[in-house]
Order: structure tokens, then C-alpha cells, then sequence
């Protein structure tokens, strides 16, 4: 039997039998104990609670209303279906002109002015997924390695390394200083990979981060900027979650530094995607902005592997055009994740927990140091499946996005409604009182019972039903269009 | 001086500087419109179907809770907004396979677990290489193939592509002796050959496949030991006999054999239904640990929730997809015998064929010698004298000159007959004996036409066309 699924394999290339698509990290783990048990109010309050998926839910009600409203944005409306051939036809890699103009524009609006985009270096790609295989496949050769600030989010390791066979290569920042990653520490993770012969392209920073929930400072970004421009290494800036920005200090983007600093515009790239901000990962539109001439035509002739569908470039293009509509969800997507981001860290505070100060993206960074048995990852994973298990809270360890220090976790705030926040808030009282409690349980020498068993990490699709495989993007199982019969 | 690009980004493995793009930069730069530039170059160098756009209109009109993102009255745009699923939306997927199932006359099966959904086949047939192949390793396809192959399978890969060499002498058919042959030539290269992938029904050629062949391909991946993979992104358009028989028909027979694990087909709902601009493909394996890797490429492009939506709808309708099939084939068969009996009135024949959105056109006898510079030159002629824009064996990799296909499902049928009058008239104008002192500047003008060119591709980057159109 195992010969045979071995020779099956044989049969295949290395990419497709590696683990480089990353689905064995403890970061999806948390995903398999939800979708076995996930959380509703009335059907199954005692579920787990998803605050592992970084998504933005609160503000479709914004969406849906000027949907509705624009019939002619919709190729399937009686007043839109006039445009159906010409869209349904198009498959032009340039991306519909409009589309491209409405995304410049919203670009541009995002960053408050202070920087404006070019609709011809608008390039498409399949979400940011996409946009950051392909602009990888453009700068680096297979062994070549970017520099990346950690913690970072995990499915770099896949999007960036997988298929390309390029490296990526830490660059560990810690909570002496809020992580926010220094010069210093950027050129001395660069020297050592310099010193190992590993030929170095470029630098990635997401901004704001993902994991952490801040911005990076003017400061910070102009030197690392000059430094990348010294060393003449590509700058990569995913500002994915650009428009998520809910408090000072405001959103600085690599677009607005760079006409300030000496550069060359030819190293600098930017990705981005409408997943976050405006909450449609279904869509799949990714972006690749980049100053690079040359790069823009190849990455548009890549986009051809994952081309937005015109039907949602036609809608997008209309929504993103219409500056009334545009103005009134950002400020109101702000507003309302402020209030949901303060809601939780203020009941976080009132029981002695402490997150980073963010203000930005759909999460925050949860210091949880202070319950660990000891400063070590093992003790964080086991305080992850005491969370995961007795707490009923799908958090994401602090290892996962390679995070040093031990005993960080994610938690994700918009992907859920009022309710459920004050019950996932009840909850972690409760673990607060327990891991008060554990001293003592410590001092008896009384072991804890984790008996969920986390020793096979594998993420095995082969185990669970087929309404029940997930993905690691959107492992939503209880989705009624997952459970929908046709 | 280390490169700041990357070695894919600076090679030319797109395949975009090939003359078959240059046809289209020229029909850009003077398109054909009835009223407005009836002088224009008309575009037959597309294989789009544009025949039955009029029955998924009158579809939409009839179905207004698809537009209203509703599913029995009740909004369901949250839950599509979010769905990324890489396994796809599950009544899409069902609906799919059952379309699928339908154009091969019910007589397969497919399981709706076994598929992946990407963006357009593009990405289907790239992913697949990318789970079957080692950057350097070989994939045999007949000739002549689709341009875009090209770029599909080796451009980021690092794939390489050994041709399968079909002649006339016998309806361009694949043949035991063109299959060893072409074996022997990677492994003289130092290739290891991975598989053979095949497109059924034929692009350029419109033909089906027939039982022998299939046979015969199974015949030798069975004994190299090699993976089958199936392109049968044009098998709703078979629009008259030989039936169409998919690779999955013929895989009944193997029942339990281990080969199973090593037979594929690509799909899109591009040609078929002519929506290339949703982006629509999927793989199909039986082999699981394709499926699972497959799916998690897929991650890089995803058919957008959106029109998964939109197309389960309407493929879970089947009095429409029944209707669909049939008035589709009517119409691709009535403009497929106009454009080959207005051919055969100007003096040129085509390959028979049964199937696809264009035909295989035989004008050897219109080159002033059996070569592609000969090929070439008359191909410019077309281009820019004629005013058609089709595509030249060449870019097509085949192997013998004075082969051209041209489209005829992307125009009006008044579009399609001025064409045929331009060619009738070209052709006429030929035999009549040609002022050579004319046709030599003629010439000379589009040779020294042609010297800017590969600058365009450079200087004009956002005029390329989309390479995408088989």
C-alpha cells in the first residue's frame, strides 16, 4: 500500500511532493480544531471561535447597499447585461482600462494624495497571492534570497518561495522596541546572508504588518529605502491592508517616500490586493505596482496565469470610480474598525493583557508572555492548545509567523460580529483566571491535560469529510455555500 | 554586474516576439468595422467564439437572482465576498463535471472531487507541468500546436517542449513511428520525458482525435511510463461527425490499471461557451496527490467567487445547457461550411475538420517556394495587402510550410464573407500573373515593415495584445 502511494509520488515533480506550500504550520492547526467545532451564537455556543482568519467583515452592508443601487455595474442586471459579450469577451492581459484607472485612483485616494499611480503600471494578478509569486518570478533566479522583517505572515513561504525556488531570509525584530524593525538590524541580517554567499535581491516589508497591526514609520521606511538603493536591492512593499489604517500616526507609503529620498525607482515594487481593504477576497484581485518598466511587462505578460475575471474588474471598476462612494467607506471601514480594535484591547487591558499599540490591519499583536511555563516555543504551543482547546479561541501562535520571542499571538478582530466579541472577550477572562490559578498547579506539579493531539501537524485533507476540507485561505465550512445543494 | 531582473523576466520563453503576435499589432493599429473602417484589417487570428452570447443573455433576462447576488430570494453577497476556498464553490464544481459529462454525451463520468478550478487553462496546463515536470524535463506535443504553449509550459517551469512531428500525408494524424521518434530525439537531447500532452479536438487543426490515435497514445504512455495530458478545451465545439471520443472515454477500458494515475485533461469554459474573459479552467485527475497539489497552486489563481456563482447558475440550468450545446454546434457548423465553401471558391482547400473555432487552410500552392521565408511572405501579404489578420503555420511550430489557420467564429457572417471576397480577389489577382516589379516593392515595403518590429514589443507595452486567444 505505501509502495505504491510511494511510487505514486515518484511520478511527480519535487514542487508538487515538497512541503513548500507551508500548509503543515501550526498557523492552519487551529483552523482543523475550529472547522470541527465552530462557534454560533444559538447552534453551538460552545464552539470555537475563528480569530484566526484576518478578514474584514464589518463594513458589506457598504458594499452590498451601492451594489444595489448600480445595476449597470453588473453584467447580469437587466441594465448591465448590454455590456455582457464585451466583457465576457475580454481577456486582454492590460486589464480593462477603466479598472485600471479606478484602481490608480483609489491608489491614490488611500494615500491621502500624497501619492499618485499610473493606471499603465496597474498590472493584475490572481489576489496578492499572485502578485507575489509573480513579481518574485520577475526579480530573483531559483536560490536567490529577499530579506524579510519577522514576524511575518506565513504564507510567504509559500507565495514566495514554493515554485520559484527563491529564499527568504528573516530579519528577527523583537519587543524591546515595539518590533518595529531598525537599520541596524536589516544590515546585519544582510551582511551575515552576504558573508554565507547567498546572492541577496532585495527586501519585503509588509506595511502596515501583518502580523503586528502597526504602520512603519517615515523615518524607517526612508532608511531602509536608502539602504536598499546603497546595496542596489529590489524594495518589495506589500501595503495590502493600506486602507485599514484606523488611528495615527497615518499610513506612509513607499509611493509618497520614495520622491523624497534619493533612489532608484527601478528597485521598487508594490503589492496589493482589494482582499482587505474593502473585504472581497472572493474576488481575486491582486495588484502589482511596480516603477520598473521592465518588470511591468513581464509581470503583465505572468498575469495571463491568473487574470481578474472581467465580470469583477467590470464591477470594480465602477464601485472604485464612484469618489462619493469611495469617501464614505473608507472613513466610515475606519471608523468602524477603530471601535472593534478598541473594544477588544480594552477588554484585553482590563484583564492584565497587553497588545502592542496597533493602528492598523484586521488584528492585533497579544502579549501572553507572562502565562507561558517558560520563555520557550514549545511552551508557547503548549499555551496555544490549552487556548485552542480549553478556551475555545483560535488564535495564531506567535511561531508561526516566525516570530523570535515566544509568546505573541495574533488575534484577528473583524471577522465576526458584536456578540461574538464579547463572548471571545468572556472567554479569555476565563483562561486569565485558569493561568492565575496554573501557579499553583505548577507549584503541586499537577501536569495539564492536552490531550488534543497536536503531534502529527499534517494538515491531512485525506481525514476529513469532504464538507469539511478546508483551505487555508478560507476554511469556512459552516459557509452556506459549502453546505448548498444545487 | 549580477542582473537585477530575473532569467525568465529577461528571456524571451513568453514567446510574445513571434510573428503570430505581430498580426495582431498591425490589426490593432487598423482595425476592421463595417460602417466605420471597412478598410481595416479584419481579425481572423482570434479563436474566440462569439456565435451565442444572444442564448446567455436571454439566459441572464430570465434569471434575475443571479444578478441580485441571491440564492432563493435571500442575499447571499457576504458569504460569495468571502469565499476563497481553494476547493472551489461546490455546485459550481458539480455543475461543471456535469457539463462536462453532457458535451461527451453522458458517456463518462466525472467526480466532482477530482477537479480543480484555475484561472482559464493558461494556468491549468502551467500548473500541471508544475506538478509533473523538473525545470529541464521534456513534454512531447504533436505539431502543429498553440502558440501559447509556449509560454504555458515553459516559461516558469523550465520546462521543455520536444515536438511530435505530424505531416499532411496523412491528415496531420499522430503515428507510432512521429511518437518513438520524437522520444528518441529528447533523449538524444538529454531529456527526460515527463509526457506527452495533446489538444482534443486539435488547435490549429479542428480535427477530433480519432480511436486509434487515442489508442495509440495510450499504448506508449503505458510502455514509457509517462503522464497523458488532454487539453479538450475546444470538445463542446464538435459540430459534425466523427463523434467526439475524450481520452476519458477510452480510459474505461484500463479500468484498474496504475495509468489511471497518470491521465489529465485541462478544460475552460473560454471556447465552449465563449466567456474567455471570466477566466475559467480546471484540471482533471484521477490521480489524488495531483489533485491536492494542484488545488494548492491553484492558490495563485482562483476563479473568482463572483463567477463561479454566475456559472453555477447557469450550468445547473439543463434545459439551457442542453439548448446551448446543440444551437451552439448548429451555429459554429453553418459558419464553419460558409468559410470553407468561400475558400474553396477562391481555389484553397482546408484540412477536413469537425470541430474547433477555425480551420486549418491549405495555400501551398500559393508560396513562390516550399519554404517559411516563402510562408512568411505570403503571410505579410495577407497581412498587410489583404487585410487579414491569420496565423501562419510557423508560429504554430508545424512542420511543413503553406499551412495558415484562420478563424471564423469571431466576426459578424457579413465580416466573414467580405474576407472571403478579399481572399478571392487576392487569389485572382496571383494567378492573373503578378506585376513582379509590384509585388518585389510590395515586398521590400513590408520587409522594411518589419525592422521596427521588435522594438514595438518593447516600446509598446501596453498595446500588446493578450496572448491568451488560441
Amino acid at each position: 500500500m505505501e509502495f505504491a502511494s510511494e511510487k505514486k509520488r515518484e511520478i511527480l515533480s519535487s514542487i508538487a511532493r515538497n512541503d513548500g506550500h507551508g500548509e503543515h504550520s501550526p498557523y492552519f492547526d487551529g483552523w482543523k480544531a475550529y472547522d470541527r467545532n465552530p462557534f454560533h451564537p444559538t447552534q453551538n455556543p460552545d464552539g470555537v471561535i475563528q480569530l484566526g482568519l484576518a478578514e474584514n467583515q464589518l463594513s458589506f452592508d457598504l458594499i452590498e447597499e451601492w451594489i444595489k443601487n448600480n445595476p449597470t455595474a453588473s453584467i447580469c442586471t437587466p441594465a448591465g447585461v448590454g455590456k455582457f459579450k464585451d466583457v465576457a469577451n475580454f481577456q486582454d492581459y492590460h486589464g480593462l482600462t477603466k479598472f485600471r484607472q479606478a484602481v490608480a485612483k483609489f491608489m491614490g485616494r488611500v494615500r491621502r494624495g500624497k501619492a499618485t499611480f499610473d493606471p499603465n503600471r496597474v498590472v493584475m494578478s490572481g489576489g496578492a497571492t499572485g502578485a507575489s509569486e509573480t513579481l518574485i518570478f520577475c526579480l530573483a533566479d531559483p536560490g536567490d534570497a529577499f530579506l524579510v522583517p519577522s514576524p511575518y505572515y506565513p504564507a510567504f513561504d509559500r507565495d514566495i518561495r514554493w515554485r520559484t525556488g527563491v529564499r527568504l531570509i528573516p530579519v528577527p525584530c523583537n519587543s524591546s522596541n515595539n518590533f518595529q524593525v531598525t537599520l541596524a538590524q536589516m544590515e546585519s541580517a544582510y551582511t551575515k546572508a552576504i558573508e554565507a554567499n547567498i546572492n541577496v535581491k532585495g527586501v519585503i516589508l509588509t506595511n502596515p504588518s501583518n502580523p503586528l497591526g502597526t504602520t512603519l514609520s517615515k523615518e524607517t521606511l526612508t532608511s531602509l529605502l536608502s539602504f536598499t538603493f546603497k546595496k542596489n536591492l529590489h524594495m518589495v512593499c506589500d501595503e495590502i491592508y493600506s486602507a485599514t489604517v484606523f488611528n495615527s500616526p497615518a499610513f506612509t507609503s513607499i509611493s509618497e517616500v520614495m520622491q523624497e529620498t534619493e533612489c532608484n525607482p527601478d528597485l521598487v515594487h508594490i503589492i496589493y490586493s482589494l482582499s482587505k481593504d474593502l473585504g472581497l477576497p472572493g474576488f481575486r484581485v491582486g495588484i502589482i505596482y511596480s516603477y520598473n518598466d521592465q518588470v511591468v511587462n513581464c509581470a503583465r505578460k505572468m498575469s495571463s496565469f491568473g487574470l481578474v475575471s472581467s465580470q469583477s474588474q467590470h464591477l470594480l471598476a465602477s464601485m472604485l470610480s464612484d469618489e462619493v462612494f469611495v469617501e464614505k467607506f473608507l472613513e466610515e471601514s475606519s471608523r468602524r474598525l477603530a471601535k472593534r480594535h478598541s473594544r477588544f484591547v480594552e477588554g484585553l487591558k482590563h484583564e492584565g493583557i497587553h497588545c502592542l499599540e496597533g493602528n492598523a490591519g484586521l488584528f492585533f499583536w497579544m502579549d501572553l508572555h507572562h502565562l507561558l511555563k517558560e520563555p520557550t516555543h514549545d511552551a508557547e504551543m503548549e499555551l496555544w492548545r490549552v487556548i485552542i482547546k480549553d478556551v475555545k479561541l483560535n488564535v495564531s501562535p506567535g511561531s508561526s509567523f516566525h516570530c523570535m520571542e515566544p509568546g505573541f499571538f495574533r488575534v484577528c478582530f473583524a471577522n465576526m460580529d458584536d456578540h461574538t466579541v464579547e463572548v471571545a472577550l468572556k472567554r479569555i477572562k476565563e483562561l486569565v483566571s485558569k493561568g492565575n490559578g496554573s501557579g499553583d498547579a505548577k507549584k503541586h506539579g499537577r501536569k495539564r491535560n492536552l490531550s488534543l493531539n497536536f503531534t502529527s501537524r499534517k494538515c491531512d485533507e485525506s481525514l476529513m469529510s469532504p464538507h469539511q476540507r478546508m483551505s487555508p485561505h478560507s476554511p469556512v465550512p459552516q459557509s452556506p455555500l459549502v453546505r448548498a445543494r444545487t | 554586474m549580477r542582473s537585477l531582473l530575473s532569467g525568465k523576466a529577461t528571456c524571451n520563453s513568453h514567446g510574445q516576439d513571434s510573428s503570430y503576435f505581430l498580426g495582431w499589432q498591425e490589426y490593432e493599429k487598423n482595425p476592421y468595422d463595417q460602417t466605420r473602417n471597412p478598410q481595416g484589417i479584419i481579425q481572423m487570428g482570434l479563436a474566440e467564439n462569439q456565435l451565442s452570447f444572444d442564448l446567455l443573455e436571454s439566459w441572464l433576462s430570465k434569471n434575475p437572482d443571479v444578478a441580485g447576488f441571491k440564492r432563493n430570494g435571500e442575499s447571499i453577497f457576504r458569504e460569495l465576498a468571502l469565499f476563497q476556498d481553494y476547493h472551489g464553490l461546490p455546485e459550481f464544481k458539480k455543475a461543471l463535471v456535469q457539463f462536462m459529462e453532457e458535451i461527451r454525451g453522458n458517456k463518462v463520468s466525472f467526480d466532482p472531487d477530482k477537479i480543480v478550478l484555475t484561472a482559464g487553462a493558461t494556468s491549468a496546463n502551467e500548473t500541471l507541468i508544475f506538478c509533473l515536470a523538473e525545470a529541464g524535463d521534456a513534454i512531447l506535443i504533436p505539431t502543429p500546436y498553440y502558440p501559447g504553449f509556449d509560454r504555458d509550459l515553459k516559461w516558469r517551469t523550465g520546462a521543455e517542449i520536444v515536438p511530435i512531428h505530424c505531416t499532411s500525408s496523412n491528415g496531420f494524424k499522430i503515428t507510432a513511428c512521429a511518437l518513438q521518434q520524437a522520444y528518441q530525439e529528447a533523449r538524444n537531447r538529454n531529456l527526460k520525458v515527463k509526457g506527452v500532452l495533446v489538444t482534443n479536438p486539435s488547435n490549429p487543426l479542428g480535427t477530433t482525435m480519432t480511436r486509434p490515435e487515442l489508442d495509440l497514445l495510450m499504448d506508449f504512455i503505458v510502455e514509457k511510463q509517462i503522464h497523458l495530458v488532454s487539453d479538450e478545451i475546444y470538445s463542446g465545439t464538435v459540430f459534425s461527425s466523427p463523434n467526439y471520443t475524450s481520452i476519458m472515454e477510452v480510459l474505461s477500458k484500463y479500468e484498474k490499471a496504475e495509468v489511471l494515475d497518470r491521465v489529465h485533461v485541462v478544460y475552460s469554459l473560454s471556447k465552449d461557451l465563449g466567456l474567455p474573459g471570466f477566466r475559467v479552467g480546471a484540471i482533471y485527475s484521477n490521480n489524488d496527490t495531483i489533485v491536492a497539489a494542484a488545488t494548492k497552486m491553484s492558490s495563485f489563481g482562483l476563479v473568482s467567487s463572483q463567477t463561479q456563482y454566475f456559472l453555477s447558475a447557469l450550468l445547473s440550468d439543463k434545459k439551457f445547457t442542453k439548448k446551448y450545446i446543440s444551437e451552439n454546434k448548429k451555429r459554429l457548423k453553418n459558419r464553419h461550411a460558409s468559410l470553407v465553401s468561400g475558400l474553396h471558391n477562391a481555389g484553397i482547400s482546408c484540412l477536413e475538420s469537425n470541430a474547433g473555432l477555425f480551420c486549418w487552410v491549405d495555400m501551398r500552392h500559393l508560396l513562390s517556394s516550399t519554404t517559411f521565408e516563402a510562408e512568411m511572405e505570403l503571410w505579410k501579404k495577407i497581412v498587410y495587402d489583404v487585410k487579414l489578420n491569420i496565423s501562419p503555420g510557423l508560429s504554430c511550430h508545424c512542420s511543413e510550410p503553406g499551412w495558415f489557420r484562420v478563424c471564423f467564429a469571431n466576426m459578424t457572417e457579413e465580416t466573414l464573407k467580405v474576407a472571403i471576397r478579399r481572399i478571392k480577389a487576392f487569389v485572382e489577382s496571383t494567378s492573373r500573373g503578378p506585376d513582379k516589379a509590384i509585388s518585389g516593392q510590395r515586398c521590400a515595403n513590408v520587409s522594411s515593415r518589419k525592422k521596427p518590429f521588435s522594438k514595438w514589443v518593447f516600446r509598446l507595452p501596453f498595446q500588446d495584445r493578450e496572448a491568451g486567444e488560441r
